[in-house]
């Protein structure tokens, strides 16, 4: 029995099967849940309804959060993708061992624990007068998300052909004419990925958040997670299903551009 | 020259907000650990002799232990049933494991609260077919905590044991059966040694980051689950005690900061050996 194919194949399918459950049911609940008619989280729900998405659109507290959440994201998305784009470039045509030194320090935010940066940032940000608002979590918000947009467009700048450069510049181009007809171009699979990449943690971000709003400014995921420490009803999974779709949706029209582009999807 | 120059400043804006956003703030706390209520290290001694703060270490290591030694468990048959199976269904389990880089963990951890608690899924279930009669405790307490973290962190074990799994040669393990071994032998003696590099760096990765998780223990764990992380929140938010809590968040960065380079020497030096 040990030795046949047959015993092997259903013990993988099993597995398989396990895992599938394991990472997928909790998420699949949530989503059921969220088109309850219930007034509370049972499960399965005993009809469908609208009124929780009607919830998170009519009251104001969800609203304000969500507006709240998009007004960081779409600066600090933009913000860190023009920057790690600008120190991917450069890292990369550095010979020097400075390049290592400066690619592990932004790369940083990343690696050290959250908590750490969050405690820290919160820290200082309170004596900078930039706890509370807006510009404070923008901020914050380029430096978490600067290491993804670097690490993505580097990637690609490995591939990238260099001598396509250097005969723009033969020909008579500027740097930045090099930059906008051929750089660019070739690099913009990567640069839209480091955008979206981006886009989605900071709006996924909780941990710095946390320590960084106010009740007058707060995105949608520190609300989340005062109403889950409250008391729950299905207007959080309502929440939790729409930020669960858009980032479904960033990896999605992230894979259509990669595939038009000609590179393998996935990672 | 130019192009030098170009460089650099295509890279200022990137350095210096990184510099002041991070790295200063970071120093910053360093000075406060050190530097409150009066200079010394006090705030570190009380840390490691105060039993509360023992006890949180305690639990943030047997924690990311615990979480290590599920993630490999459950890895490993993972990662080998991908390996072999056909290539849609490989690539439908690497999108599923993929899930979790692509959703906040946030609504993952709220999503194990609706199927764990008193009045939850499994409960309703496993009362609904007369198994039970009073609901279990599923959550709040380290049964929680682990199942949470162990599913967000499993990709971490699945793609390093993945990778190397994808280049061990099958003949291996059948020269082993032919020349005798039974199936078990064959695999701790031969099979598994080769996957070592993959087990070792993922272990290393699941390890260092449950260290310093904060959301999923703070709400699926019980008040005996308190990590490190948690303690940092809670020093600064409800006693705005900045010298301790700066100490405690160094201590964090340095433990993982020498974890990470002493199991990389270890790492390098077996590599080197094979």
């Amino acid at each position: 029995m040990f030795y046949s194919d047959k015993f092997w194949g259903s013990l993988r399918g099993v597995v398989n099967c396990l895992l599938v459950v394991y990472m997928l049911a909790p998420l699949v609940v949530v989503l059921v849940i969220s088109f309850s008619s219930a007034l509370f989280l049972s499960f399965p729900p005993p009809g469908f309804s609208m009124q929780w998405y009607d919830k998170m659109f009519s009251n104001p507290t969800w609203t304000r959060s969500l507006i709240t959440s998009v007004k960081i994201m779409v600066p600090a998305a933009i913000l860190s993708t023009i920057f790690g784009t600008a120190a991917a470039l450069a890292l990369s045509k550095m010979k020097s061992k400075w390049s290592v030194f400066i690619r592990g320090l932004l790369m940083a935010p990343l690696i050290i624990p959250v908590i750490i940066t969050a405690a820290a940032i919160f820290g200082v940000f309170r004596i900078w007068g930039l706890y509370g608002n807006l510009q404070g979590l923008i901020i914050a918000h380029v430096v978490l998300t600067l290491p993804y947009v670097m690490s993505t467009v580097s990637a690609n700048l490995v591939m990238f052909d260099t001598r396509l450069e250097d005969a723009a510049a033969n020909c008579g181009a500027t740097p930045w004419m090099t930059f906008r007809r051929v750089t660019l171009p070739l690099i913009s699979p990567s640069v839209l990925s480091g955008l979206l990449f981006a886009m989605v943690i900071s709006f996924d971000e909780l941990v710095v958040s946390l320590f960084l709003s106010t009740p007058q400014v707060r995105p949608v995921t520190v609300q989340m997670w005062s109403n889950i420490k409250g008391d729950t009803d299905p207007t959080i999974a309502a929440i939790a299903t729409a930020l669960f779709l858009f980032s479904l949706l960033a990896l999605l029209v992230d894979g259509i551009a990669r595939r038009r582009s000609g590179r393998a999807p996935g990672l | 020259m130019l192009a030098r120059n170009r460089n650099l400043l295509l890279l200022l804006p990137a350095i210096l907000l990184v510099g002041a956003c991070f790295i200063y703030p970071v120093t910053w706390l360093l000075q406060r650990s050190v530097s409150e209520p009066v200079w010394g290290l006090q705030n570190y001694v009380t840390i490691f002799t105060k039993n509360i703060y023992i006890g949180v270490l305690w639990n943030t290591a047997s924690i990311a232990g615990a979480t290590t030694i599920l993630c490999a468990l459950i890895g490993f048959p993972v990662a080998y049933s991908m390996v072999h199976s056909r290539p849609w269904i490989r690539r439908v389990l690497i999108f599923v494991v993929l899930i979790p880089f692509w959703t906040s963990i946030l609504v993952r951890t709220f999503a194990w609260l609706v199927i764990l608690q008193r009045g939850g899924l499994i409960n309703d279930m496993l009362i609904g077919i007369g198994l039970i009669t009073e609901p279990l405790d599923l959550v709040y307490n380290r049964f929680g905590v682990l199942l949470g973290m162990v599913q967000i962190l499993l990709p971490f074990m699945v793609f390093p044991l993945f990778s190397v799994m994808a280049r061990i040669d099958g003949s291996y393990f059948k020269a082993a059966i032919n020349l005798g071994a039974n199936p078990i032998r064959a695999f701790l003696r031969v099979y598994l040694p080769l996957t070592m590099p993959g087990l070792a760096t993922g272990a290393m990765l699941v390890f260092i980051i449950s260290l310093g998780y904060f959301i999923t223990p703070e709400m699926l764990g019980g008040r005996g689950d308190t990590m490190i992380a948690q303690l940092i929140f809670q020093r600064i938010d409800e006693f705005g005690d900045w010298p301790l809590a700066s100490a405690l968040a160094i201590v964090l960065l340095v433990g993982t900061g020498l974890l990470f380079v002493f199991i990389n020497a270890v790492l390098k030096f077996r590599r080197g050996r094979i």
